[in-house]
């Protein structure tokens, strides 16, 4: 068996990714809907982290996921406050009953 | 097979059968607890790929912070009597399906072309070189990303404030 080479975290990340675009397709809820959001930019971080060790490129990508990850914490914040109001508004946070901005 | 590829195969196969029951589990609580294998995993990633700081950060922020945050927002909007807390899922066979092609398509991309696939020496730490560099070359992201915060947390707090009628 080979050893572990750059392809191998490409690969887990490439998976990671496929299933949080899968989440975001086809999960009703609209918490579940962010975790898949989550699960897809944890894979854009691993490939950050992979070629800034792989490509000798310093250590830029890994502030690039650093930086991803600030932003995913405002996101989510952000997103969480709107699903309340939504909560509050309709009773439900399922995404695909809910087509109107209010009442 | 040394250690270095058994531990990257033992985190690997977390973090995607995790992710796997993230996406697939009924019970949304089970999903958000499912996530914390997940970001344990890539964690693990991180480390094995020499980032000890952003292992630390990930399990910070994610696992103490936005985990913790969908996990209120699970409770918050949904009633507290009701213990099962299931969801469905809509369209799963034509998900499954394009999800399926897209990710041949992305992994058979990352597996035939020619990375530069040269590593570098693994630093001891990461710290002393992300400081430097947080407050030379990335000093207006830094700064940028500052005001950003704040203004999350104001509009955060903000949108979610019950409005006096």
């Amino acid at each position: 068996m080979e050893h572990i080479s750059l392809q191998h975290f490409l690969v887990v990340s490439s998976i990671l990714f496929s299933l949080g675009i899968y989440a975001v397709v086809t999960r009703k809820n609209a918490i579940l809907v962010l975790m898949g959001i989550e699960l897809i930019l944890n894979a854009a971080n691993i490939n950050f982290v992979a070629f800034s060790r792989y490509g000798n490129f310093g250590l830029s990508g890994e502030i690039t996921a650093l930086f991803v990850i600030i932003l995913a914490a405002a996101e989510a914040a952000i997103a969480l406050a709107i699903v309340l109001n939504i909560y509050k508004t309709f009773s439900n946070v399922n995404v695909d009953e809910i087509n109107k901005l209010k009442e | 097979m040394n250690l270095y590829d058994l531990i990257f195969y033992l985190f690997a196969l977390l973090t995607i059968v995790s992710g796997f029951f993230v996406v697939s589990s009924k019970n949304i609580v089970h999903s958000a607890f499912n996530l914390i294998f997940t970001f344990f995993g890539v964690t693990g990633l991180y480390v094995l790929l020499g980032a000890d700081f952003l292992a630390i950060v990930q399990i910070m922020v994610y696992i103490g912070g936005i985990l913790v945050l969908l996990l209120f927002g699970v409770m918050l909007t949904h009633k507290a009597t009701n213990v099962e807390i299931k969801s469905g899922s809509i369209k799963v066979i034509p998900a499954v399906i394009g999800v399926g092609i897209f990710a041949a398509v992305l992994i058979s991309i990352m597996l035939s072309s020619h990375w530069k696939d040269i590593p570098g020496s693994i630093p001891s730490t990461t710290i002393y070189g992300l400081g430097k560099l947080l407050v030379t070359d990335y000093v207006l992201i830094f700064e940028l990303l500052a005001i950003l915060l704040l203004v999350a947390m104001i509009g955060a707090a903000s949108i979610a404030r019950r409005e006096k009628e």
